[in-house]
């Protein structure tokens, strides 16, 4: 087994009392709201009468008590399914592929785009640290990290899309234009943009500070004054000392950060009506479709595992001194 | 945007009186040709996890699959009783109520090119509606068969009097026909084609994207000449609340209705040129502003507190800042457009704050040292942003009268458990529909007797002997008028006795592009065919 595969599983592995702990959590949570899928599948579809009512209840299940569904839930996921949607009237296993992929894409555009951009102002920013340059930075970055990303999403689609009409108002892609290749690539691309941004600039501003910060303090390191007295040029000590040793917190933020960005999707998604994971995690909860939610938290669980693995083997790879157990 | 108005008022007396010439003087005259083909694309509303309104009669479903799958009969603004033929061409009651007659359309065909006959509607009523359909089993409950004499005739036997006024005003709503040749044998509630559509109208099923969109195609094959005109319609979903403005502004969508653009934007969004703003084409589903009332509460079970609560809330403020003007006072469960079955003379409960407390001085709550007098619980629904305003505007009103009215606020399943199964609430804000027959879903609030846990039905712990027997009465009596005279009777009981009290009533809003044509020109125009619009190029 290759030595990258056995170290996932191992982290898969580990992680095992950690996702049992959060179905369990999750589950109860949902269990402990008010009202069921029944409920909510009434006030959208028109009221039923009390025979329909047992009927459906019974049908999925609601007629019997919380531990027997949690029973029947896990004992079909420990086979591999994961179980049915109410909501959807599908299995579960059927709808989630169609919408991670979509917020998968979402947060690794936002993810990149605010960790590079972010980490490349951070440098600037701490280049010279007390600079009016800097001061520039910190402050602007400071403001947008400030900004809610929902009302950032929706000041970009009043500018960008409704007055000067360069962009899509929402969507993922263009509604049924039969576009293939890279005209379909582009569409979605130009879907993206808005989205991204408003996702990335809150990232960013993060990003930008915890560079910024670390660098302030390694320019105080004795190493950085040897550097300076033998006479190497300012910039050089920048990216190649003070940068590089001031991007390892940062790394770890981006692991950290993986999760977060799953939750700030879900606004997002809603704001651009794209059809992602997060919106389909409240659609969830809205209608009390515990196996969906469920399943949309696993899912979410190992996204989160597998990001901070490659964080884990990016940080090996920046420091020698940290190298990933074997 | 009263100039707005002004002058969109203005263009449509204009292009009324364009009309009145057109039909006197001929062709020359006639409104412009509409113009084949493209496409449409409004604001989504909700993904039914059944969209088959045979099976789910509401209004999320029909407004997609009104368009693929016809009833017999659809409301119409001219048509006698208020109906335009669908797939029947006539209808009939027998004066013993206990068989109706539909002579059906010919010349009709299934989406998949099978012929549309009687046996079909047979299948329908017997196996659909009668069984499955919320509605249905409700106004075809008594139905016992369907004789199918000829392919292009179905005669509905009842075994007991059935009004045919119910069964009539009920046709746009509950006659849905699906096709027996694709249902039978087969489990009906789960069969695919619940999902994936087959009809006989206008627009047949294309594609359904889950979060993104449904799109119908063009049925070639169309019984009604020369339409549809439309080549294609196409619902965006669009989740948050100030997207479909947004996307209307941007003519990314051309038309929103039920209200999807919030009426606090559409000061702003009837100024944007090239939109129109249409309050109509909602009058064959209009919902009803209401205070529920749990009479199981000692002082809620008397009249003079009810009373004190009716005469505490501001009609008048209401309409004019809840609801921007878009509704109308109301007295009682029949709206006031329906003409057939409403009642004006009803006792009126004018906005009287003095005479509340006077009214709650007498039932013997007194101000207490705090100025209360008691407390209640106050939930009001979260379906729409009116009623959670609504609920804070209550809040207020009873404070003046001296009732604490605590809001408790919750999500929409966790509402319905708390009023309809749970009965955890003193009064509510809610929002019943009323679907052009008072015996459709309106009784239901008024009739004692129903088990727990039945949604928007008379879960207030109200019994009321007399109103009971009215709606009995009414049930089986065939005579159009009596029946009306005893619905005319409870709305005089319901409004003295006060089991709830109505507020006002409301439809919604469409905006759409004034490229548009052919827009709200029925009462339930959102959830119709739409087989005559077009779009001007």
């Amino acid at each position: 087994m290759p030595p990258l595969v056995s170290l996932l599983l191992k982290r898969l592995l580990g992680a095992l009392p950690v996702l049992a702990i959060v179905l369990v959590g999750s589950f109860l949570l949902l269990e402990a709201a008010s009202g069921d899928a029944v409920d909510s599948y009434v006030a959208r579809s028109g009221t039923l009468d009390a025979e329909q009512l047992a009927q459906l209840r019974q049908e999925w299940g609601l007629d019997k008590g919380p531990a027997y569904r949690f029973k029947a839930y896990a004992t079909a996921l420990a086979q591999g399914d994961l179980g049915w949607s109410t909501a959807y009237q599908r299995p579960v296993g059927a709808v989630i592929p169609e919408r991670l992929p979509i917020t998968l894409l979402l947060m690794t555009l936002a993810t990149t785009l605010a960790f590079f951009i972010g980490s490349l102002l951070g440098v600037i920013a701490g280049a010279s640290p007390g600079s009016l340059r800097d001061r520039f930075l910190s402050v602007t970055s400071l403001a947008i990290y400030a900004v809610p990303g929902f009302w950032l999403g929706l000041v970009l689609i009043v500018i960008f899309a409704v007055d000067l009409r360069w962009l899509p108002v929402g969507g993922i892609e263009s509604i049924a234009s039969g576009k293939s290749g890279f005209a379909r690539l582009g569409d979605i691309g130009a879907h993206l943009i808005l989205p991204v941004t408003s996702l990335a600039m809150v990232y960013l501003a993060l990003y930008l500070r915890l560079m910024r910060d670390r660098m302030g303090e390694i320019w105080h390191e004795p190493f950085v004054q040897s550097l300076r007295a033998r006479g190497i040029g300012h910039w050089r000590i920048v990216w190649r000392h003070v940068a590089r040793n001031a991007v390892l917190p940062v790394v770890t933020m981006l692991g950290l950060q993986a999760a977060a960005m799953l939750g700030g999707s879900v606004v997002v998604e809603s704001v651009f009506a794209i059809p992602g994971f997060g919106r389909l995690a409240a659609e969830a909860v809205a209608r009390r479709d515990t196996p969906l939610l469920l399943g949309i938290i696993l899912c979410s669980a190992i996204t989160v595992i597998v990001a901070n693995l490659l964080v884990d083997l990016a940080y090996g790879k920046l420091d020698p001194r940290v190298r990933t157990g074997r | 945007m009263s100039r707005i108005i002004l002058n969109r008022r203005a263009f449509l007396a204009a292009t009324a009186s364009a009309g009145a010439i057109a039909a006197l003087g001929g062709k020359g005259w006639a409104a412009e040709q509409p113009v084949k083909g493209g496409r449409l694309i409004v604001a989504g509303d909700s993904e039914p996890a059944n969209l088959n309104p045979a099976i789910v009669a509401s209004n999320g479903v029909f407004f997609v699959a009104s368009k693929v799958i016809e009833p017999l009969a659809e409301q119409s603004y001219e048509g006698k009783d208020g109906l335009s033929p669908r797939l029947a061409t006539s209808w009939e009651g027998s004066p013993d109520g206990l068989s109706a007659t539909f002579k059906l359309r010919e010349g009709v065909t299934w989406h998949d090119g099978k012929s549309f006959t009687s046996a079909d509607v047979a299948f329908s009523a017997l196996e659909v509606w009668k069984k499955l359909q919320n509605l249905g089993r409700v106004v075809f409950k008594n139905l016992d068969s369907v004789d199918t004499p000829d392919d292009h005739t179905a005669i509905l036997k009842f075994s007991q009097p059935t009004p045919f006024q119910l069964i009539r005003n009920a046709l746009p709503v509950v006659t849905s026909v699906v096709p027996k040749h694709i249902y039978e044998g087969t489990d009906i509630a789960k069969n695919p084609a619940n999902q994936q559509l087959v009809g006989t109208g206008p627009f047949k099923f294309g594609e359904y994207k889950p979060g993104e969109y449904y799109l119908l195609k063009r049925n070639d094959a169309y019984w009604q000449k020369d339409e549809p005109l439309l080549d294609e319609i196409v619902y965006q979903f669009l989740p948050d609340r100030a997207a479909a403005g947004n996307a209307l502004e941007a003519e990314q969508i051309q038309l929103a209705a039920f209200s999807a653009v919030p009426l606090a934007d559409l000061d702003r969004i009837s100024k944007v040129p090239g939109l129109k703003v249409y309050a109509n084409g909602y009058e064959g589903l209009t919902y009803q502003l209401i205070v529920e009332i749990n009479h199981r509460r000692k002082e809620l079970a008397d009249l003079k507190v009810r009373q004190a609560i009716a005469h505490a809330i501001d009609h008048d403020f209401v309409v004019k800042t809840i609801f921007l003007g878009y509704a109308k006072s109301s007295s009682g469960p029949v709206p006031a457009y329906d003409k057939t079955f409403f009642e004006p003379d009803v006792t009126k409960y004018a906005f009287d704050p003095a005479k509340a407390e006077a009214l709650l001085d007498e039932a013997g709550y007194k101000r207490g040292a705090d100025g209360n007098r008691f407390t209640l619980k106050l939930l009001p629904a979260p379906f729409f942003n009116e009623t959670k305003q609504f609920g804070n505007y209550l809040r207020q009103a009873l404070a003046k009268i001296g009732i604490d009215a605590q809001i408790v606020s919750n999500d929409t399943p966790a509402h319905l458990k708390a009023v309809y199964t749970d009965h955890d609430f003193d009064i509510t804000v809610a929002t019943p529909v009323y679907r052009s027959d008072p015996a459709i879903s309106t009784t239901i609030l008024f009739e004692s007797g129903l088990p727990a846990g039945v949604p928007f039905s008379n879960q207030y712990g109200y019994a009321n002997a007399e109103i009971d027997k009215l709606i009995k009465d009414a049930a089986s009596t065939i005579d159009a008028d009596k029946r009306a005279g005893l619905y005319k009777e409870l709305q005089k009981k319901a409004a003295h006795d006060l089991p709830l009290i109505n507020v006002a009533e409301f439809s919604f809003i469409t905006v759409a592009r004034d490229s548009v044509q052919n827009v709200s020109d029925n009462p339930r125009w959102a959830v119709s065919n739409w087989s005559n619009v077009w779009v001007k190029p």
